[in-house]
């Protein structure tokens, strides 16, 4: 392992689905504490390179390093382990099951002699969880449907964020949100930085991308368009980045 | 605030449906009926009796649909299993006519399982045809004959014997209900059963062998119908195909009344207990009020449907 190299390292990254090529030849390098915005039209092939990342498919070339060394991933489990975890735009909670059950998801805790669940322990280390990172709910032991769509997605990322080491790959996390509660979850993005955390963040608002991200890298037709860092750039070089249509540049 | 007080209501509504039902139903029946001797100490044991092999078919479906699947092949197995012991037992030891029975249950479910999780045909479907197939089968295994059931221990274990003089079918009814609660409430295996009902992909991205588990719990009810199987071989001393035939609906109302959801990620084991103690109340109670088999047909029928209706209504909003 070396210090040095990014979090993420994906290097000619090649994908086809039979004939249909989804992501041509993609690179990105994202280190620890850096947001880096994947931006593009539909089917540009964002959400292809989240899949890729987080295991679910497999690149028909390329390499993709974590921490310097390179990984093959077998299935999302694979990629779970190795620290990498996913926000998917559908939450992916069980809505009639309660919070805690949710945070525990597929590693439930349980305690001898009989390996049964401990549910005092999974709710108070999820009311820990989410009080710390100020995801306003009832209680750790509400039930998931019982909760607004920005309490749900705070349960996910901070479910997200518990578990990952490394990268947190977040897909459209505030599209079904009103303001107040994009607001919300925007600065719970922001907080993963300070955990030291590389994020990869799938947006259509840009205003947004501009908020937060470092980097905005820009895909069109599987085409990788750029990479630009989000301090030297405007809206209007990314716009036309996306629908390749030359602005003044 | 006033949203988050309807809510509780709700939930306590949805709860306590089946135990104020359950309460309603045997006040009525120990007031009108109480000269017919509802409330004797024997008929009340009778219920129990009669109820067990319902209520070891309704833990497994329990499992099933809080998987999201069903499971409509249980009364058939009923009747193979409880063939197949009694066939086995005519020329082998009971323990392998127990093994048969059982086996053939977990088998017959293991099959509905593969069809399901790895082949992911509709479990309504698999189940719907392997309930006529194995139907078939229980017919054509013994030529309709039914086969008596003469060993004794056999008998005495999964009928009419009794330790520290509680009757062994309580008996088998308490050790399931407990082990089945504990299963489905505190293992992972109950967690993960819930979690692929309620969402099958959520379950999958977070690492659970979905597949897995579907199988898992068909198999499951297989196997708890091949056990109910020879509850009934034992208490009636013989197997004939017509075991478990007239069970579907009441295990499946018993369930329902019991807050299980139908489309799964929700459900109880002690609701599904009563639930079947309930529908042998009510076949009880209007025996005794000297209702005619058919008047028994369609009061029990609008009995299920307003209990299912009720205990519905909440759950699916």
């Amino acid at each position: 392992m070396n210090l040095q190299a990014p979090v993420l390292s994906l290097a000619n990254i090649h994908k086809a689905f039979g004939g249909i090529v989804a992501i041509e030849d993609f690179s990105l390098d994202l280190h620890a504490g850096e947001i880096a915005a994947l931006v593009g039209d539909n089917g540009a092939g964002k959400s292809t390179l989240v899949k890729i990342v987080s295991g679910v498919h497999r690149p028909t070339s390329g390499e993709i390093r974590l921490d310097g060394d390179p990984v093959s991933f077998s299935d999302a489990s694979s990629a779970r382990s190795l620290g990498i975890e996913v926000v998917y735009q559908d939450l992916a909670l069980a809505d009639q099951q309660p919070v805690y059950m949710n945070m525990f998801l597929g590693r439930e805790l349980i305690k001898p002699p009989f390996g049964l669940l401990d549910r005092k322990r999974m709710h108070r280390e999820c009311q820990q969880l989410v009080d710390e990172l100020d995801v306003r709910i009832p209680s750790a032991g509400s039930v998931i449907r019982d909760l607004s769509g920005g309490q749900r997605q705070g349960i996910a990322i901070a479910r997200a964020t518990h578990w990952a080491s490394k990268l947190v790959l977040l897909d459209e996390p505030t599209a079904a949100l009103g303001v107040a509660e994009t607001a919300k979850v925007e600065e719970q993005v922001a907080a993963l930085k300070e955990k030291n955390l590389a994020i990869l963040i799938i947006s259509h608002s840009l205003d947004q991308v501009f908020r937060l991200a470092d980097r905005i890298c820009v895909l069109r037709r599987g085409q990788q368009i750029g990479v630009r860092e989000t301090a030297k750039t405007d809206k209007n070089e990314i716009v036309s980045m996306i629908t390749g249509v030359s602005g003044k540049s | 605030m006033s949203s988050s007080l309807s809510l509780l209501r709700r939930l306590d509504l949805q709860r306590s449906v089946i135990y104020v039902g359950f309460l309603a139903i045997f006040l009525f029946f120990a007031a009108t009926l109480y000269d017919d001797g509802f409330l004797t100490s024997r008929n009340l044991t009778n219920i129990v009796l009669q109820t067990a092999p319902a209520t070891i078919m309704a833990i497994g479906l329990v499992f099933a649909l809080s998987a999201g699947e069903i499971d409509l092949s249980f009364g058939s197995v009923v009747a193979v299993s409880a063939l197949s012991a009694a066939v086995a037992m005519q020329s082998f030891p009971m323990a392998v006519g127990i093994l048969a029975g059982l086996g053939a249950g977990a088998l017959i479910g293991a099959m509905n399982g593969i069809l399901v999780a790895y082949l992911r045909l509709p479990s309504f479907l698999v189940t719907l045809a392997t309930m006529g197939l194995f139907a078939g089968i229980a017919r054509s295994m013994t030529d309709l004959r039914s086969i008596p059931v003469l060993n004794d221990t056999f008998t005495g274990i999964f009928g009419s014997g009794k330790l520290f003089s509680i009757p062994s079918l309580v008996l088998w009814t308490i050790v399931a209900v407990a082990i089945g609660h504990i299963v489905y409430r505190s293992t992972r295996f109950g967690a993960h059963v819930l979690a692929t009902g309620d969402n099958a992909r959520a379950a999958q991205v977070s690492g659970i062998k979905v597949p897995r588990i579907r199988l898992g719990v068909l198999t499951l009810c297989g196997t708890m119908a091949g056990l109910a199987g020879l509850l009934y071989a034992g208490r009636l001393q013989a197997a004939k195909y017509t075991l478990g035939e007239s069970d579907l609906m009441t295990v499946i109302a018993a369930v329902i009344v019991g807050g299980t959801a139908l489309n799964g990620g929700k459900g109880s084991i002690i609701g599904a207990l009563l639930g079947s103690l309930l529908m042998g109340m009510l076949n009880n109670g209007l025996i005794l009020m000297g209702l005619d088999v058919s008047d028994q047909m369609i009061v029990r029928g609008l009995i299920i449907l307003i209990a299912v209706a009720v205990s519905l209504r909440d759950t699916s909003r």
